[in-house]
């Protein structure tokens, strides 16, 4: 553990004895917890009342470092183990913590259906468009004509815009921003955690060790210059065609209409059928009888 | 007051999932094993508790396991395929000891197979379907009772051994309507809160056994991983040391208590030279074939096992001493056989019935196989 005169003042969130931790000079992750810390303390939740849930790749690393309750699961499933979990106690505050990789490639059907049940989780999907934990790869989110390991002739697949995939599939809350915005990615993940129902946060993060070193963009300041020159709100890609939108990161809220949460909804039918409400089960593996 | 219904298998272990404490299930649709997850849909949340139907059964195994993480005992029903596709979070499940209960009602196989046909092919995948060494518990019934019975027992020894277990029940079992008591108290067995204290170790546990689970929101702040991890639950990856103490305690927690874990029903034993040794379904043909046998004057027993895994090999051991001939029915082309033949084989001749395709091995068949010598 690192000793500071003067600590960050997000530091008492941390699993100090965990430190230093793993991610590399430069990478995006860093503002990730920031941007994170800085809306759990702008919202009114209770961080003791936080579970994170993650899958596998660098961001999923993020909750192990995080001072509550945090499930490290398998590559892609991060979404259905938090289902499970919210389900079996739906007073906690559940953020999952995924990656491009995580999100969409393996994770891709968990993601359209938690979002079309719109189930109460709060996403962060950090997308660097590139595998970083297994060394390059190229992703879903990959720019058409970027390089990877796996891509050494360069990416030929239309990327996935996130965020539109999330709102397509039903999510109520869905925002997109990069980085080089934290005030706007700290208040779309204090949004997210109101919203009743599932939200999504797509970050666009720089990887300069994988994915700058393979695209030209060596350092993190270069990627960084590179997210800005590159994004636009959704107003303006409203009148861009389809060639002028290429390669372009569109950031902005893309949709906050909130709608039945999926574990209201059943438990409007349980209230139906019983006296006994779930919170009475909260913790029923403890009970004996 | 105990009551008495009339109930297919596949209903009997919903039921005992239910009379078990289970307030969480998640599954996905497949033959022959679906009617588990019918009715769940409308038990549950007439008791409070709560159910989905998930995107695939990689899902509905990710999500029991955040759900018993949640505080909840689960549970998940299949079949072969959905079998398969489960097994990655399996491993999780045993590695960071999630107690979790699955009902495979077994089908033709492999791949699709026979849908609406038995079988008992998936008999090995149970033990080491995932990767990695690891060890779990896998129950077979032979009645629509014991598909009550077993699945509470399995959620049971979930807690008890805070790993995945398994009711290896199969289609026949699963469809079959028979009579079934259901006991007015049953032993149930509660999840133990760990006590908080100063720099508390979730998984410190002692060598061949487990620790008490906290559940999440519970102010434990704990990190569950499905890498290697130390006694804190922190993930060591490149300690050999740290990773040969969990996964031999992994596998030890199960098969150094063994013969606890065991339900073995013996008849005819003590005198027997001849033991038709099975589990699951075939079991009842083999009592048949055996009480035929003895009314023909032949000393032959019965063994059935209700815990197959892990295998209970002292306690066998000692009740075949006897025997010269121990015949194994399975339907399959030979699995549990194999694990007879090496625990038993070297003092008696282990034969196997074998039959695939769906139909069940007959009295007959085991009797023929009784009479050959």
């Amino acid at each position: 553990m690192i000793e500071n005169e003067h600590p960050h003042k997000f530091i008492k969130y941390l699993r100090t004895e965990r430190l230093p931790h793993l991610f590399c000079p430069g990478c995006g992750n860093g503002i990730i917890f920031n941007t994170l810390f800085n809306a759990i303390e702008m919202s009114d939740v209770d961080f003791e009342n936080i579970s994170m849930v993650s899958g596998i790749g660098c961001s999923s690393r993020i909750p192990g470092y995080v001072k509550c309750d945090s499930l490290h699961t398998t590559h892609g499933r991060a979404i259905a183990f938090a289902t499970g979990l919210k389900m079996a106690n739906s007073k906690q505050d559940v953020i999952v913590v995924t990656g491009d990789g995580d999100a969409t490639s393996i994770g891709g059907n968990h993601l359209i259906h938690a979002a079309r049940r719109n189930i109460d989780l709060t996403v962060i999907c950090v997308n660097n468009d590139i595998y970083g934990m297994t060394g390059g790869q190229i992703s879903p989110t990959s720019p058409k004509g970027s390089y990877a390991t796996t891509a050494p002739y360069g990416s030929t697949d239309k990327p996935f815009n996130i965020a539109e995939v999330a709102k397509a599939a039903g999510a109520s809350y869905v925002a997109k921003y990069t980085v080089a915005q934290p005030i706007q990615v700290s208040n779309a993940i204090k949004e997210g955690l109101a919203n009743k129902g599932f939200s999504l946060i797509e970050v666009i993060a720089q990887c300069p060790t994988y994915y700058g070193r393979k695209n030209k963009l060596k350092t993190p300041k270069a990627m960084i210059d590179w997210f800005k020159e590159n994004t636009i709100s959704l107003k303006q890609a409203e009148d861009m065609t389809d060639e002028e939108l290429e390669g372009k990161i569109i950031t902005g809220v893309y949709i906050n209409k909130p709608r039945a949460e999926f574990i209201e909804s059943l438990d409007a039918i349980s209230a139906q059928n019983s006296d006994i409400t779930p919170e009475d089960n909260i913790n029923k593996a403890y009970m004996g009888d | 007051m105990t009551k008495e219904v009339f109930v297919q298998g596949n209903e009997a272990c919903a039921l005992g999932a239910i009379a078990a404490g289970c307030r969480f299930f998640a599954g996905y649709p497949i033959t022959p094993s679906t009617e588990i997850a019918e009715i769940m849909s409308k038990k549950l949340p007439t008791v409070g508790g709560r159910f989905v139907q998930m995107e695939d059964e990689i899902a509905a195994v990710g999500a029991i396991i955040g759900a018993s993480w949640g505080g909840q005992k689960v549970v998940t029903a299949t079949s072969g395929p959905g079998f398969s596709l489960m097994q990655e979070n399996i491993g999780y499940a045993a590695i960071t000891e999630t107690p979790i209960v699955i009902i495979n009602m077994q089908r033709g196989s492999p791949s699709t197979g026979q849908p609406t046909r038995s079988a008992q092919a998936d008999m090995m995948q149970t033990r080491w379907g995932s990767h990695g060494d690891y060890e779990t518990i896998s129950l077979a019934p032979s009645s629509v009772q014991e598909c009550f019975d077993y699945t509470v027992e399995a959620f049971n020894l979930a807690e008890k051994y805070r790993c995945p277990v398994f009711v290896m029940a199969d289609e026949i079992v699963g469809h079959m309507r028979e009579k079934i008591t259901i006991p007015d108290k049953i032993d149930i067995t509660p999840r133990q809160m760990p006590e908080k204290c100063e720099n508390y170790l979730p998984y410190d546990a002692p060598e061949n056994s487990t620790t008490p689970m906290p559940s999440f929101a519970s102010g434990f702040n704990i990190h569950v991983t499905g890498l290697t991890h130390d006694e804190r639950g922190y993930p060591s990856t490149d300690d050999p040391d740290v990773h040969s103490k969990l996964v031999t305690r992994l596998c030890n927690k199960i098969l150094k208590n063994r013969s606890d874990i065991a339900q073995i029903d013996t008849k005819y034993i003590d005198d027997a030279e001849i033991i038709v040794l099975g589990y699951g379904i075939p079991s009842r043909s083999a009592l048949t074939a055996v009480k035929k046998a003895r009314d023909s004057g032949l000393k032959v027993g019965y063994i059935k096992l209700g815990v197959v895994w892990p295998f209970a090999e002292e306690l066998l051991l000692e009740y075949t001493k006897n025997a010269k001939r121990i015949i194994v029915p399975e339907l399959n082309l030979g699995q549990v056989y194999l694990e007879v033949d090496r625990v038993l084989g070297k003092n008696a001749k282990v034969e196997l019935v074998s039959k695939i395709g769906g139909a069940l091995i007959t009295p007959d068949e085991i009797l023929d196989k009784i009479m050959e010598e």
